[in-house]
């Protein structure tokens, strides 16, 4: 850092808050779609490890392995086919929310009591039916525990992004480093950080609003 | 299919090239490097995380503030921390080990406290019971059986700490990110997949070094299939 130079220059805050916007809002995209369709992939998927309990093991190890590949690398391996679009950093994210979001919606069925699941068949549900009004609603608040976690650590993955020209707000961090400038890299990792902090709490908000029937549960323990 | 031989052609060509064995931008320095930079880190994220999560865990208080710093700490770009740190610190190893530790310390401490607290309240009081002491308690009952939930935290920490490292090449630190970052600048696709594939392969490992780890230490009684037998 140069002499003389703050932390924090608010000017350029000021100057670029259009251009901050902008860039909020493709972090975002970039952050949460992954989420999306890693919970499209997670939620079938984890429903067929519920009922073949076989599946699991090996689907839970693959999501592991992936999820231990590191970004930076995993992004170079899909540059060669999606190259430098915004698909080859959402791909990689959405392998990673894999690891959390499987395992979530397993637990999240297992969590279903045995004796509603009979109630629901003894009122005549079908399979599918039962599925998708009974035990996958009973299942929200654990699943909802894992797309927290999905969330929060893919918003703040996007940042690498940048090193394949996709990093939303990431863009920030290495221009502050070309020009030896904190500001930008302090204002960009605070407002990924804000993001992810702000997303963590619509989504408790809106798991609420999801199971109505546990709040007044909530609210006692 | 035919790309995907080809990718692999590349990659195989780049390791056996003997350039790629000698020297400071040898595979081996680089190895060398990004594990020091991991297993420092690791260590010490290891020693702090450990000692708080036991101690929360044990004596039951501070746990709020254990689950805010968690949940915080999740919610960091770790690439951001990095950059940062360079540009303030200037380029040298121990603020990026700093950044890395920080980073790696969440997982373990927060594991570690919920292993220690979720242990089967039971359990602790027969220890009690049978005269141990706090000590005894925590060292005999409360550590194997939080074990599970230790070795995940740690596993976390470790993939993190190697992805970290990883991207520490950008700012201008060496390890094996350096093959990436380098290639990129330079347009050498060979450099970048090479390095890539060298990278995926230290993460398999480290992977396979904690299931194996698992397997090791964790009591039989723990074992999910043991339980329900």
């Amino acid at each position: 850092m140069r002499d003389g130079e703050p932390l924090i220059r608010w000017v350029w805050i000021g100057d670029h808050v259009g251009e901050l916007a902008h860039y909020t809002g493709v972090h975002l995209r970039l952050g949460l779609l992954p989420v999306l369709f890693g919970l499209i992939i997670s939620v079938p998927l984890g429903m067929l490890c519920h009922r073949y309990r076989w599946v699991y093991p090996p689907t839970l190890t693959a999501a592991n392995v992936l999820y231990s590949i590191p970004s930076l690398a995993l992004f170079m391996i899909f540059v060669r086919y999606t190259g430098l679009t915004e698909r080859t950093v959402m791909i990689p994210l959405t392998l990673y929310t894999l690891s959390v979001l499987i395992p979530n919606v397993v637990d999240g069925l297992a969590s279903v009591p045995d004796p509603v699941r009979q109630a629901a068949t003894a009122m005549g549900f079908s399979t599918v039916r039962r599925v998708v009004q009974v035990e996958l609603p009973i299942a929200v608040p654990v699943v909802v525990a894992g797309v927290r976690v999905a969330a929060v650590s893919s918003i703040s993955l996007v940042a690498v992004g940048q090193l394949i020209g996709q990093g939303g707000l990431g863009y920030y961090i290495t221009r502050g480093l070309q020009l030896d400038f904190p500001t930008p890299i302090i204002t960009a990792t605070v407002l990924i950080m804000l993001l992810a902090l702000v997303t963590d709490a619509l989504l408790v908000l809106a798991q609420r609003l999801l199971t109505p029937w546990a709040r007044g549960k909530g609210a006692k323990a | 299919m035919n790309d995907l031989l080809n990718q692999i052609q590349l990659v195989g060509e780049w390791l056996t090239s003997s350039a790629q064995w000698h020297g400071d931008d040898g595979i081996p320095h680089r190895l060398a490097e990004h594990l020091t930079y991991s297993g420092l880190s690791l260590l010490f994220a290891t020693v702090i995380g450990l000692a708080f999560g036991l101690l929360v865990g044990h004596t039951g208080r501070g746990a709020f503030a254990v689950a805010t710093v968690a949940n915080l700490a999740r919610a960091i770009p770790t690439f951001g921390l990095v950059v940062l740190v360079v540009t303030l610190a200037g380029l040298s190893t121990a603020p990026v080990l700093v950044a890395l530790v920080a980073l790696a310390v969440p997982p373990i401490l927060i594991n570690t406290f919920e292993g220690v607290r979720g242990v089967d309240p039971d359990a602790r009081d027969a220890a009690k019971g049978m005269g141990m002491t706090g000590w005894e308690v925590l060292l005999k009952v409360e550590v194997p059986m939080a074990l599970p939930l230790i070795l995940l935290g740690l596993r976390v920490a470790a993939i993190q700490v190697v992805a970290t490292a990883t991207v520490a090449a950008y700012p201008g630190l060496g390890g094996l990110g350096r093959y990436i970052v380098d290639g990129l600048s330079r347009n050498d696709y060979q450099l970048v997949i090479g390095g890539s594939a060298v990278v995926v392969a230290l993460a398999l490992v480290v992977q396979a070094v904690f299931t194996a780890l698992r397997r090791a230490v964790v009591s039989p009684g723990l074992r999910p299939a043991a339980a329900k037998s």
